[in-house]
């Protein structure tokens, strides 16, 4: 065996041959590539329904979606982008392809698990699935509040279960890295010397293992809660409801630094590549994602402002929730500073990144408007909270994983990608993106609520140019897989490092063989000095 | 390179952050005991008193005793004393199971005497009492759940032992199976008190 040939030839078990040596696979690229298959194809399925829940918002009135269709189109629509596409994404896809590489390893620490991790995810989206073809899906929306998700009809209970295999899948998964990253490292390669889309992974992963099991506890209470009727969180018989509240966004809110984390890593090594600079503030980064980790863990409740708390619990989650926004703005400062005076060359993941930044400031800053108390009361439960979070997980972390699709792709496959298609692409889906949200911020100011199917004759205009910016996202979307998904066709043509970058994954062939390197690698003392690279990229 | 296959720390580090969303996932449910205490701390301890401590009492002795089993079994491996390594592990089994009979008791005999979720008796007394017997019930069952899960694992391990599969230098899935044992005998010594022993 050739030490050169490509992983696509080389089954990770010897024993395997066709689609059980994907499907048995303990390769770390292999079972890198399953997942993003499975999440690019739950990510087409929710983008159909979010346009489903656009288009019947065009025009007030039920025009294609019955009110029920609606409710479970929104709550299946956000089940599926959050566990099934934005948490999952960019660990678990990119994660396990790259993290490896970044450290100069062979594989995780767990092969066998990370087998298992994907598994289960599948079982996750196949039970959300079997939800969907026997009572119906949850009309809850994706956070199950009781005392809704105990007493309707729906199948609340299925939708629960696969959203705990999920998260178990997660935290497995978050388990395994953080292994990886303490005993798998190249021993050549110190702490400081981790690049840091590897060190948002360790951040990431301490999140998934300290958060998920609280979610998983406040799932199965649920389903516990639907079967036996206790009564935990039902106040006529001594519950309290707003304790479900707090359970969950104990974890759901940690849960969306699991989502913007691995993006923000993602950025710190697009930007400094193709700026052919050192990143800004090494350290400022690393230890901002670990105090995003910390300090993200304890703002939950500013989800609840208005579920009845003492004031003194808003006014101390309000501060802490300010507190959070300042680890995150180190990190655009210093994106932002890694930039300036650099040779920029611009690619399509760098046009990506740097829409990244600006939408995912928009997101951040109306964040803190959210983050007050006082607006708060006025904004809870409106569009602009739709727009804001749309403006992070999308603008943010989609967008960063579009930018690492677009990274890492002849990594990946061996094969480039026509440059014009990509940035028409990303074109169609920024400018989209803004006609799509900008105006749903002022709905939402104008008091228009979220998760209703028909509105006042006033928001008409607003919900019309909406709906009309999701159709350009749509196209620029499926512009975007089209032009990746015809490089298949094409003879692998990518070099081994195209953009000149300078962490370890680039030391090694495109595709990467099974063992990744076909030589010891060498570790740079910083990983990011562009000292010796003079190549344009590109 | 590093190479997980060899790398006995590494493997019991996995262990030990499992362990961890453990704690975490039946710390959700302390959280809502420690709500519910404060906000009925009267009906607790009513509730309390009708559970049997002699029953939680001899629980509580037999986890321990199958805790030390555990840990002897490991020792025996260690002497290579397999046979002694292999009774240890049957006692642990064993304990597990005299532990989930009591178990099996105990709740029968709550539910015979009209104690159990949704029952008419609880929905007619005080909402703390539902809520302390809801919980009993969720926590206990919880925990009885993951006695089972810790008897398949243990008895995955037994079988390597019988098989050499499981050697001095190579302990670490006795180990591991070992400490998931030793965290549900811990989370059984946080419910004996809370449960049993409130006054």
């Amino acid at each position: 065996m050739d030490a050169a040939t490509s992983f696509y030839e080389t089954p990770a078990s010897t024993r395997f041959k066709g689609i059980w040596a994907w499907l048995l696979t303990t390769d770390h690229k292999r079972i890198g590539l399953m997942y993003l298959f499975g999440i690019l194809f739950w990510f087409l399925v929710a983008v159909c329904l979010g346009g489903l829940i656009r288009l019947e918002l065009m025009s007030p009135g039920a025009d294609i979606l019955s009110p029920e269709l609606y409710n479970s189109a929104f709550t299946l629509h956000g089940v599926i982008m959050i566990f099934l596409f934005i948490i999952p994404g960019l660990p678990a896809a990119f994660g396990n392809f790259i993290l490896p590489m970044q450290l100069g390893t062979d594989d995780v620490f767990f092969p066998k698990l990370n087998l298992l991790s994907w598994y289960l995810y599948m079982a996750g989206g196949l039970i959300a699935i079997t939800a969907l073809f026997s009572d119906g899906f949850a009309d809850t929306g994706w956070t199950f509040y009781v005392p809704f998700s105990v007493s309707t009809q729906t199948n609340v209970s299925t939708s629960v279960f696969a959203a705990f295999i999920l998260g178990f899948s997660s935290m497995l998964t978050g388990l395994n890295f953080i292994t990886t990253i303490h005993r798998m490292r190249s021993p050549k390669m110190g702490w400081m010397q981790i690049p840091l889309f590897s060190w948002s992974l360790y951040a990431t992963s301490w999140v998934q293992v300290l958060a998920t099991p609280v979610v998983s506890i406040t799932l199965v209470l649920v389903i516990v809660e639907r079967f036996l009727n206790i009564g935990l969180f039902d106040p006529a018989k001594g519950g309290d409801p707003i304790l479900y509240q707090h359970l969950f966004w104990m974890y759901s809110h940690p849960a969306v630094y699991i989502m913007i984390l691995p993006g923000m890593g993602v950025i710190s090594e697009i930007i400094p590549v193709f700026s052919r600079k050192s990143i800004f503030g090494y350290k400022a980064i690393v230890v901002s994602s670990m105090a995003i980790a910390v300090a993200g863990s304890l703002v939950w409740a500013h989800h609840m402002y208005t579920s009845g708390m003492s004031d003194t619990a808003v006014f101390v989650f309000s501060l802490l929730t300010f507190v959070v926004a300042i680890p995150s703005a180190i990190k655009v400062f210093s994106w932002v500073s890694t930039l300036y005076k650099g040779a920029i060359q611009m690619t399509p993941p760098l046009f990506l990144s740097l829409c990244f930044v600006y939408l995912f400031s928009v997101g951040g800053l109306t964040g803190l408007v959210l983050g007050a108390a006082g607006p708060d009361i006025h904004l809870h439960d409106t569009h602009f909270v739709v727009a804001h979070f749309h403006f992070t997980m999308f603008g943010g972390t989609a967008f960063a994983f579009f930018a690492a699709l677009h990274y890492w792709w002849p990594k990946m496959f061996g094969r480039m990608y026509g440059f014009k298609k990509a940035y028409a692409a990303s074109f169609l889906i920024t400018g989209g993106f803004i006609f799509h949200y900008v105006p749903m911020f002022i709905l939402g100011i104008q008091g228009m609520p979220r998760r209703y199917y028909d509105y006042l004759p006033q928001y008409a205009q607003g919900n019309f140019l909406a709906g009309f910016g999701a159709l350009f996202m749509i196209a620029g979307i499926l512009l975007m897989v089209y032009n990746l998904a015809i490089t298949f066709r094409w003879e692998r043509n990518a070099p081994a490092n195209p953009w000149g970058g300078v962490t370890l994954e680039w030391q090694t062939p495109s595709p990467p063989p099974l063992h990744n390197f076909e030589a010891d690698p060498d570790v740079p003392d910083y990983p990011y000095d562009f000292t010796g690279v003079t190549d344009p990229p590109g | 390179m590093g190479s997980s296959r060899n790398d006995e720390t590494g493997k019991k580090l996995g262990m030990w952050l499992f362990l961890y969303t453990e704690i975490i996932l039946f710390g959700g449910l302390f959280v809502l005991y420690a709500v519910y205490l404060t906000l009925h701390p009267q009906a607790f301890i009513d509730g309390g008193k009708q559970l049997s401590r002699t029953f939680g009492l001899i629980n509580t002795i037999i986890l321990l005793i199958s805790s030390f089993a555990v840990a002897a079994s490991i020792t025996a491996v260690q002497k290579k004393q397999k046979k002694r390594a292999l009774g240890a592990l049957a006692a642990t089994l064993g304990c597990g199971l005299i532990f989930l009979v009591n178990k099996y008791f105990e709740w029968g005999h709550k539910i015979h005497a009209g104690i159990y979720p949704n029952s008419e008796r609880l929905l007619d007394g005080p909402p703390g009492e539902n809520l302390f017997f809801g919980l009993y019930y969720v926590i206990t069952g919880l925990h009885g759940l993951h006695i089972i899960i810790g008897m398949t694992v243990l008895a995955v391990a037994m079988g390597a032992v019988a098989q050499d599969r499981i050697r001095p230098n190579r302990l670490a899935l006795l180990e591991n199976a070992g400490l998931y044992w030793h965290l549900v005998d811990l989370i059984w010594i946080f419910i004996f008190p809370l449960f049993y022993l409130i006054i």
